[in-house]
């Protein structure tokens, strides 16, 4: 299966939705080794989950003080 | 020791407000989410007896009374302003009819730094205000309430397919929001 970049993106982010098939992770798999902008938009997706975490810790915050 | 709990209860009502209003987009709704789950909470004192840290057992709570909320909101939504969220994915024109980037998108500078800081939560909060509102329903219930897929679709009576493409367009819109308005700078 080749991937195009609109598909790797539907794909990475339903990666952090549900668990891809064996075939999907071995199609990112391939991809993300030769795109550049996949990768970062991977890392992007990855970041985005990890500020939604800290919006609510931040939210934890301003209660304290 | 019941005037107590409500005191301790009552101190925590901000912190809750703000969560709520997190997901629900407006203050009235989210008011009255935290006034219900307050209720609940005093009504069910003897269930908490100290088994677990108070703010997450009241959010616990709250996540519940929101969901309702949620339920209620989207039977309000009249189907015409679905619609316009319901059509092309809404980033096309960010790649070539072969499906490759027109701009490869540039990797972030030192992400994490932003975290830490205030002005980066505002610009986030900013983005999500400015996603649709059905997409940022579906996005928050995944990411601010941590409900799966799954609860989501069931909650809102909608496919795991669109459940996706909401999901995806949220990412890809914030994505890009942030790149604009904050990792440019």
């Amino acid at each position: 299966m080749i991937l195009s970049c609109k598909e790797t993106t539907r794909l990475l982010s339903q990666g952090e939705d549900r668990g891809l098939a064996f075939g999907e992770r071995v199609a990112l798999r391939v991809h993300l080794a030769i795109c550049k902008g996949c990768r970062n938009m991977s890392a992007q997706f990855k970041f985005l989950r990890l500020a939604m975490k800290n919006l609510a810790r931040d939210v934890d915050q301003e209660r304290s003080n | 020791m019941a005037a107590d709990f409500r005191s301790q209860i009552e101190s925590l009502r901000p912190y809750l407000v703000r969560y709520a209003a997190l997901q629900l987009r407006d203050a009235a709704t989210a008011e009255d989410a935290v006034q219900e789950a307050l209720l609940a909470a005093l009504a069910g004192e003897a269930n908490f007896a100290g088994r677990s840290n108070l703010r997450t057992w009241l959010t616990g709570i709250l996540k519940h009374k929101i969901v309702d909320a949620i339920r209620r909101q989207s039977r309000e939504r009249p189907a015409s302003d679905l619609e316009s969220e319901n059509g092309a994915e809404g980033f096309d024109d960010l790649f070539d009819r072969r499906g490759h980037w027109e701009e490869t998108p540039d990797a972030w500078e030192q992400p994490e730094g932003a975290l830490g800081q205030k002005q980066f939560l505002a610009a986030l909060e900013a983005c999500l205000r400015a996603l649709p509102e059905r997409t940022a329903r579906v996005f928050m219930m995944r990411e601010h309430l941590g409900m799966d897929t799954p609860e989501i679709c069931k909650e809102l009576g909608i496919t795991p397919t669109h459940c996706w493409v909401l999901l995806h367009r949220a990412r890809m819109a914030l994505r890009l929001c942030l790149s604009d308005n904050w990792f440019a700078k």
